[in-house]
């Protein structure tokens, strides 16, 4: 039972940045009906946004060690950050310390304007263009920005630490009535998750409750009509954009201290989040959010011993086996609109 | 402007009568020389297959330094390394058989198909005479039979897998780099040492070759030891958040967790053990510990904290303090401004033999340069006294306990030496069951 | 000729002369020079070319016709070439049994994942093949490394059975080979300073490739053809006038499945190692961006595509940074460092950053892909020769050669 309980829970939170990066995708599909396969790229982008800004702030300077060498035989230098001067000891510590957190701040904006950049200076000479070429383009886009970055750090895994409060395990069994000790879970890894749920509620409240997106909901319905009634949709869906490049982007920010964050990892998340957007269903939002915790559960289970024990191998492929199978019982995936990219 | 590398092309030119029209069609085959590419120029061309994307991206770039400077030290340029503390004197400082040394390089990507794509071109193009590098071992079983067939000799890179010398073994290939069996042989005692004899050992392991060969290594030493192994689960390549894996291990009632993992996945997998607090736990009253088999320096810094205490093995460090070792780290660490990573090494220290192998045989033949390396003894080169062996090409040397240091000075210290294990326990008969089947073949010459 | 056309008889005169031609197209520079790094007439490419070429004449059969977007179509290579590979091992290192089990079983294999992913269209269609693609990949990367070889990939070993073939004589591997004809024969014509190879493998492969695009062209122009087109164009039309598309969705599906095992059959031939990455969804990316880049739905579009693709990666990626000092090195000091600087970061290892840039400016300026450039040049000399060729030109732009 508790291993059940864990499973879930590894699931769910598997599942919130695959739903996290299918939002976006959906929202990009649904809104602009361009496939985007930079999206990846920029949940990417996103990641290394906390690494920058970890760095930024831990910027340093050196000062010699009296009396002792290096491996060359150089007088030996320790790094001092300048947080340090500035903040002084602790506070520039505590700051450092906080940088993947404090990355949310700086990622909003930055992720904002690449996605508006992007639409308005790419995106939008594509909308009448076939898929094809929208592939082909986002596709390259996507290749040019992971190259930039591989450029600038490298293509080693660069690690990001959560903030020192945040390391260590929550025991959860003992909350629910198990004994203390069976079900521990990472504390960052409760937080991503409470942290997908709150940024996938935000964006529903937005689309739901503002006149905003009131209209967006109107224009994925029935982009001409709108556009007949005098509302400029166009601005409205670039602004979508920039706020599903914010989703992935905070996706990304908020994944690094789960896994070391390097160059590729947007196209090693790029396919499963096409999968997830498709078994959702095209153009729902609900669907995405439902495919990704449906599949990242799914994922986790298939990795257990005891079922890798009846199915070897099953962990290797239970995704696509799933989505082989949701859509050939449910055409358009889990919640699907007729008519959407079936052409 | 031009760049003076006299191929197999070139030379044909040479024979053609300046600006004559058609000469007669020369067969590949029938080259007078009798091998593939023999240099008959001032010049000699090497093939450096190295990773410059993906994954294994960084550790080719250091691979490719090495490269660069072995190239340097072959042609008399710089301070020559560890060719002053080589033990072989047949290296002159005047390129190889007083050919000047040329290179090319090429991305092997770490697949296979792009890395035998990539040889290729340096064979049938390029006219290289030595095909050496690559991060991973499918890459070096691909690109080690291809040089079989073409007639070259290929000097593995980062290797590891027991197949590698073992069932994939080809004659007209060389490794020096150490194997799994070699890591578990020279992990068991250590383990033994420091954690006790009565452990129950959980593994992950990478759901490919090298994965099976190596917890394979280390479980059978370590059970050798007393240990008993609780539990193995294959996790997929394409894995990247280890959690679903991890979870079951603190169902379990293993007390070590042993991740048979390299590269991006051991960063991964390291750290989300970490993250779930499997080193603060204790069970059956004993720490819980964490073993990584392969452990890479450029890996280590990927995984940061997490590997401070944990016990795996290298090939080489730069922190050894042997003539050898250091000559090397001193001519690495001035053209560079760090010190080289064990691949850095192992690439090096490979061109440096072939070089010698060719100068004693007198010859760029392939098999005369097998003849050369076959049961060649050496030492200087970092790794202590080392026998090329005959049977399997693998080289024999004391191999590295290391484990992540507690409190780095930098962000390259961050393993230290916990014991060099001598070559005699780690050596093994050629027909040992873990690296049975395969045979060695002929040496091929190609032409 | 051949039941053709003038146009297309042209064309496919063209492909055999550029097949022909080849080892002199492609290297135009003297050997020795400071450009023959730039010179792609060796045997390993130019085999890469046509095989790639195959592999995308097949892919464009299904795509530019029907307008269904495979994104599993590596699967098929894949297979194709473990089967010739097995046929290696089991039979006999003569390439014709290998390519012809290669082609069987790359269509029975599409037969299966077509028949069960026709059943959706759109992306739906697309995601169904990735899946089957990827749970391919990953079992042959793992579980069923007995078969596949795994990791390292399958591959020949000196103990096979082979059982037409006498033993092996000596300690080597035999090499693929048409009835005694070596695959890597090669010939070397020097010409002053230029050298060029003409590789036997080579040459099999062209000749296979010419058929092929000769098939495919038959394909386009037939009643057969027509109707995928159909499909295409307006699908729910085909139905109401009580058509039923699936069985030629699936045949051309079907078709261009074999056509992938084709190449995958070949690249056997050429090479005899057959490993899981050609199955990886990259690589059916990889062939998916081929047919766009030379563009789709025309007939020499795909061939041009795969060339422009495998010649960045053979190419570009081996140019290194002492190349390019030797190339700067007539320029003062200080500027061919900052020339060197500023090239190297799309050289060598950042080969992709120029691949990602090439797709990007391919699609924004040139619509149509490769094709519609070559269009374009020929206009501006149409237009030059002749006045009165732009009406004709500008009928080729909206309606690309086929």
């Amino acid at each position: 039972m508790d291993a059940i309980i864990l499973q879930i829970l590894n699931g769910l939170d598997k599942g919130s940045a695959y739903a996290l990066i299918a939002l976006g995708l959906t929202l990009i599909f649904g809104t602009l009906g361009v496939v985007n396969f930079a999206h990846g790229a920029l949940f990417m982008i996103g990641a290394f946004c906390a690494v920058t800004l970890s760095r930024l702030l831990s910027l340093s300077h050196q000062v010699a060690v009296p009396g002792e060498v290096d491996f060359l035989g150089n007088p030996k230098m320790r790094e001092v950050p300048y947080a340090y001067d500035i903040f002084g000891e602790n506070l520039g510590a505590t700051i450092i310390d906080w940088a993947v957190p404090l990355s949310i701040l700086f990622a909003i904006p930055v992720m904002i304007g690449i996605g508006v950049i992007m639409e308005r200076g790419l995106i939008k000479h594509f909308y009448k263009r076939p898929h094809a070429d929208q592939i082909l383009v986002t596709f390259g886009l996507a290749i040019v920005l992971q190259e930039i970055i591989k450029f600038y750090y490298g293509a080693n895994p660069i690690p990001t630490p959560a903030p020192s409060a945040f390391v260590g395990s929550f025991d959860f069994g003992a909350l629910i009535g198990f004994d203390p000790g069976t079900i521990i879970y990472p504390y960052w890894r409760l937080v991503y998750f409470a942290f997908a749920v709150v940024i996938i509620g935000a964006v529903f409240a937005f689309l739901q409750f503002t006149t905003f997106g009131m209209v967006v909901r109107a224009g994925m319905a029935d982009r001409e009509t709108v556009g007949l009634l005098g509302i400029n949709i166009d601005k409205r869906f670039t602004i979508m954009f920039g706020l599903a490049a914010a989703v992935a982007g905070l996706a990304g920010v908020m994944y690094t201290p789960i896994n070391s964050p390097n160059y590729h990892m947007g196209m090693d998340f790029l396919v499963l989040s096409f999968v997830v957007v498709v078994v959702g269903g095209m153009g729902s939002l609900p669907g995405a959010v439902l495919a990704g915790f449906l599949l990242g559960i799914l994922e986790s289970f298939a990795s257990m011993r005891e079922v890798i024990a009846i199915v070897p191998g099953i962990n290797q492929v239970v995704i696509y086996l799933v989505a082989i199978i949701i859509l050939l019982t449910r055409p358009r995936g889990l919640m699907g609109r007729k008519g959407v990219m079936e052409d | 402007m031009t760049k003076g590398n006299l191929t197999r092309r070139g030379v044909l030119k040479t024979g053609a009568v300046a600006g004559a029209g058609l000469t007669l069609p020369t067969y590949l085959r029938a080259q007078d020389s009798g091998f593939t590419n023999a240099p008959t120029g001032s010049t000699v061309t090497l093939g450096f297959n190295v990773p410059q994307s993906g994954p294994y991206a960084e550790e080719g770039a250091d691979e490719l330094r090495a490269y660069e400077l072995a190239v340097e030290h072959l042609n008399g340029e710089g301070d020559g390394g560890m060719m002053n503390t080589f033990s072989s004197k047949a290296l002159k400082g005047n390129g190889i058989l007083g050919k000047k040394v040329e290179y090319v390089t090429g991305d092997t990507q770490t697949k296979s198909d792009a890395a035998r794509a990539s040889a290729k071109s340096m064979i049938e193009k390029d006219g290289a005479v030595m095909i050496t590098g690559g991060s991973s071992s499918g890459v070096a079983v691909a690109v080690q039979a291809l040089c079989q067939e073409a007639g070259v000799i290929f000097m593995a890179g980062l290797t590891h897998s027991n197949d590698t010398t073992g069932k994939d073994k080809k004659a007209n290939g060389f490794r020096h780099f150490f194997n799994s069996y070699m890591s578990g042989a020279a992990l068991a005692p250590v383990l033994a040492a420091n954690y006790g004899k009565d452990r129950k050992a959980y593994h992950l392991t990478a759901d490919y070759n090298w994965g099976y060969t190596t917890e394979e290594a280390v479980k059978s030493s370590t059970e050798a030891m007393g240990w008993e192994t609780v539990g193995t689960v294959l996790t997929p390549l394409t894995q990247t958040d280890f959690s679903s894996y991890i979870t079951p291990v603190l169902q379990s009632d293993a007390d070590v967790l042993v991740l048979n993992h390299y590269g991006g996945n051991m960063v991964n997998s390291l750290t989300n053990a970490v993250q779930f607090g499997l080193r603060d736990r204790m069970v059956n009253g004993k720490q819980f510990e964490i073993v990584v088999p392969l452990y890479s320096r450029l890996m280590a810094k990927g995984a940061g904290e997490n590997v401070k205490g944990i016990f795996g093995s290298t090939n080489w460090h730069w922190s050894l303090q042997d003539e050898g070792s250091q000559a090397f780290v001193k001519s690495f660490g001035t053209k560079y401004g760090f010190p080289p990573s064990q691949a850095a090494h192992t690439c090096y220290v490979q061109a440096l033999l072939y070089a010698d192998a060719v100068e004693r045989a007198g010859s760029f033949a392939p098999c005369a340069v097998v003849e050369a390396l076959e049961g060649f003894e050496f030492d200087g080169m970092g790794n202590g006294p080392t026998l090329y062996r005959a049977e399997d090409h693998q080289c024999f040397k004391d191999v590295l306990v290391v484990k992540g240091k507690e409190n780095p000075e930098s962000e390259f210290d961050l393993l230290e030496i916990v014991e060099v294990t001598p070559v005699d326990q780690v050596k093994y008969a050629p027909d040992h069951p873990q690296f049975a089947g395969g045979a060695l073949g002929t040496c091929n010459n190609g032409a | 000729m051949f039941g053709l056309n003038r146009k297309d008889a042209t064309l496919l005169a063209i492909v055999a002369a550029l097949i022909v031609f080849a080892p002199f197209i492609l290297n135009p520079f003297p050997a020795e020079s400071g450009w023959a790094q730039f010179n792609a007439g060796y045997p390993d490419l130019m085999q890469r070319f046509v095989i790639f070429g195959i592999f995308a004449i097949g892919f464009n059969i299904l795509f530019g016709l029907t307008g269904y977007l495979s994104f599993g179509h590596a699967a098929f290579l894949g297979v194709g070439s473990y089967a010739a590979v097995w046929m290696f091992k089991l039979l006999s290192m003569n390439v014709i049994p290998a390519i012809i089990l290669a082609v069987i079983t790359a269509g029975l294999f599409a037969l299966v994942i077509g028949y069960v992913s026709l059943r959706r269209s759109g992306i739906y269609f697309s995601i169904l093949t990735l899946a089957f693609a990827q749970m391919s990949f990953a079992l042959a990367y793992s579980v069923l490394t007995p078969i596949t070889g795994g990791e390292t990939g399958l591959q020949l070993a000196l103990d096979d059975p082979r059982i037409l073939d006498a033993a092996a004589a000596g300690g080597n591997i035999p090499v693929p080979s048409l009835f005694g004809m070596e695959m890597r024969d090669s010939v070397d014509l020097t010409f002053g300073a230029w050298v060029f190879t003409f590789n036997f493998g080579y040459y099999f492969c062209g000749l296979v490739m010419l058929i092929a695009f000769y098939l495919s062209i038959r394909i386009f122009r037939s009643p057969f053809g027509m109707m995928l087109r159909a499909v295409k164009s307006n699908q729910q039309r085909l139905n109401y006038t009580g058509l039923n598309p699936r069985p030629y969705t699936l045949a051309a599906f079907v078709i261009s499945g074999m056509y992938a095992g084709l190449a995958g059959g070949l690249m056997a031939s050429m090479d005899p190692l057959a490993g899981a990455e050609r199955m990886f969804w990259t690589a059916s990316g990889e062939v998916v961006l081929m047919t766009i880049l030379g563009g789709v739905g025309t007939l020499i579009g795909p061939v041009l595509g795969a060339g422009m693709i495998k010649y960045m990666e053979n190419i570009i990626s081996k140019i290194n940074s002492d190349i390019l000092h030797t190339w700067f090195a007539f320029l003062p000091d200080g500027l061919e460092d900052v020339v060197v600087g500023l090239i190297y970061p799309f050289i060598g290892k950042g080969w992709h950053l120029t691949l990602g840039i090439v797709f990007m400016l391919v699609v924004i300026f040139l619509p149509g892909g490769l094709v519609q450039g070559g269009q374009k040049i020929a206009a501006v000399f149409r237009r030059r020769s002749a006045n009165a060729g732009g009406a004709e030109a500008e009928a080729a732009k909206q309606n690309p050669a086929e």
